[in-house]
């Protein structure tokens, strides 16, 4: 669970296009904050006011792994840095995944941009000695990316695209049809695919929220969302919520 | 050595800065970064006799150098912040805070001040007259001058005699005449600029960014307007002022107090920064000797001619 959020340096190692408008950079800073898998970091960038929350890909020592979407100026901005310049990242943001409610065999929906958590996920989870299977749905074949990687790390992995021009043809919720006997899952992706996962779910399981945010460790109340649970701020007591508190 | 102290009324301050309501919850998160004792005090998340959910996301939009946000004023209501929040800080809070309340009525207004008043750790009411945020609430009492000082004169009277301060909009003709309409009523001081009213359009929707259409508008872009009401403020009225909107460094600090303000409020800069007051207390003192500060209460107003 969460720990105490850090603010510090963290200098460009890599930044390099992976998919259609997707990036993946490597940073190299303190991550000692960062305590699990589904946590973010929240990255300033000169010229403007407002930080960019981007959730943990993987962690190994020093380095972590960010995949962002560029979607709009800030995220177009970072994908034009280069390596060796230096961002300031508060890092351990967020609850992060519950690996020990996931049993034996978890599986892991991710969509679009959502998939990133669910690698160093899926890597907690091969740590203590769980068998996960993948599920990563994508609109068209140019926005695929992180096949290869789950792949390597020996898992099972479904791709669905919803043109049908790789994988399976449809959504996520096209694959998970043909799993069953899951123990429980972990989903992360545009809300609209998180509602389908939860409704097809044959499991309890836990599903990760994107929501505005101004401050994105919980001062701010920018991002707050009403649960079963009652209120909660997806930035500090998300962003990943429990199938049952959520209100659709 | 240099002097930092101001007062407020009364309530002394080691120094002047002062996290705002709205931009460090009930102090506790900001307790886990830093010892939040070093900082002057700081005013909690504005609280409503009713807890209150706010408004529907999206709440937050990023403009050029500032933001906005239209939260709109969630809180857990009074009743649960004396029972549970004002005990959980003060395991990590020795000083007394800054109590912000709101409201929908003159009595909503009444109750949470007559609460919070009896609350040892409370050291001033700060009464929001100004949040853009909500409907028939808020601002509506703080653009007029009468409605200003009818609430001033209720708060006043169920105050336990802690300093009452009303926080005044910037979305205004004159804020001149409405702080001295507050004065008038026995306000002893003002704390000002709340947010700008503005807006965003996401082009690709063609629909507002924030769910609620428009929202308050802070951060560093709104500086230069919230010196100048502080400035206007201060030649207008007698009472102390605590300065803010916009304030983001050490020079800002100053640049207030030398406009009129005894004590300085930092909002949207802990969002962004969230040990921004910190570094700001730690730099206060070598500023000063720079600029030949001896005592921080000299320069109060002393811009002005």
């Amino acid at each position: 669970m969460a720990g105490c959020l850090k603010k510090g340096l963290f200098k460009i190692r890599k930044n390099r296009k992976i998919a259609k408008d997707i990036y993946l950079m490597i940073l190299q800073g303190d991550t000692s904050a960062v305590t699990a898998p589904g946590q973010f970091v929240n990255i300033a960038l000169n010229g403007f006011y407002l930080r960019r929350p981007i959730s943990v890909c993987d962690l190994s020592g020093d380095m972590l792994t960010i995949i962002y979407k560029v979607v709009g100026h800030g995220t177009a901005y970072m994908s034009k840095l280069e390596k060796g310049r230096h961002l300031d990242l508060l890092t351990g943001l967020g609850n992060g995944y519950d690996t020990s409610c996931s049993g034996d065999k978890p599986l892991l929906i991710g969509g679009g941009v959502g998939v990133p958590p669910l690698y160093y996920l899926a890597k907690k989870l091969l740590e203590q000695k769980k068998h996960p299977s993948v599920i990563l749905g994508f609109n068209s074949r140019e926005d695929v990316f992180g096949e290869q990687e789950f792949k390597a790390l020996g898992l099972e992995t479904v791709i669905t695209t919803a043109d049908g021009s790789y994988g399976i043809s449809g959504f996520v919720t096209d694959a998970l049809k043909n799993f069953h006997n899951y123990s429980y899952f972990y989903s992360c992706g545009p809300e609209a695919m998180l509602k389908a996962v939860s409704d097809a779910s044959e499991s309890s399981g836990e599903l990760s929220f994107e929501e505005r945010m101004g401050c994105g460790f919980g001062a701010c109340m920018g991002c707050s969302c009403k649960t079963k649970y009652g209120n909660k701020r997806i930035c500090k007591d998300g962003p990943v919520l429990k199938k049952e508190e959520v209100i659709w | 050595m240099v002097n930092t102290h101001v007062n407020l009324s009364g309530f002394e301050l080691d120094n002047p800065v002062i996290p705002a309501s709205g931009t460090f919850g009930y102090g506790y998160e900001f307790a886990e970064l830093y010892d939040i004792n070093i900082l002057g005090t700081f005013s909690f998340k504005g609280t409503t006799r009713d807890p209150r959910f706010g408004n529907p996301t999206p709440r937050i939009a990023e403009c050029a150098s500032g933001m906005l946000n239209s939260v709109g004023l969630q809180n857990p209501g009074v009743d649960q912040v004396i029972a549970e929040e004002l005990p959980r800080l003060k395991k990590c809070f020795r000083k007394k805070v800054i109590a912000n309340i709101s409201g929908f009525s003159r009595d909503e207004y009444v109750c949470c001040a007559e609460k919070l008043a009896a609350q040892e750790q409370v050291g001033l009411i700060e009464v929001n007259v100004s949040c853009p945020n909500v409907h028939n609430g808020g601002m509506s009492f703080g653009t007029c001058p009468s409605s200003a000082a009818e609430i001033t004169r209720a708060v006043k009277a169920v105050a336990n005699h802690k300093p009452v301060y009303l926080k005044l909009t910037p979305n205004v003709t004159n804020v001149a005449e409405i702080a001295k309409a507050c004065e008038d009523a026995g306000a002893d001081g003002i704390s000002l600029i709340n947010t700008m009213l503005g807006m965003r359009i996401d082009l690709r929707k063609r629909k507002p960014v924030l769910a609620n259409t428009m929202g308050g508008f802070s951060g560093k872009a709104v500086f230069p307007v919230a010196l100048r009401m502080v400035w206007q403020v201060y030649e207008a009225v007698r009472i102390p002022i605590i300065g803010m909107g916009g304030v983001s460094s050490t020079e800002d600090v100053l640049e207030m107090m030398f406009a009129g303000a005894s004590a300085v409020q930092i909002g949207a800069a802990n969002l962004q920064n969230p040990f921004i007051c910190k570094e700001i207390i730690e730099e206060l003192p070598a500023v000063m000797e720079r600029l030949n500060i001896q005592n921080l209460t000299d320069i109060i107003g002393a811009a002005h001619s």
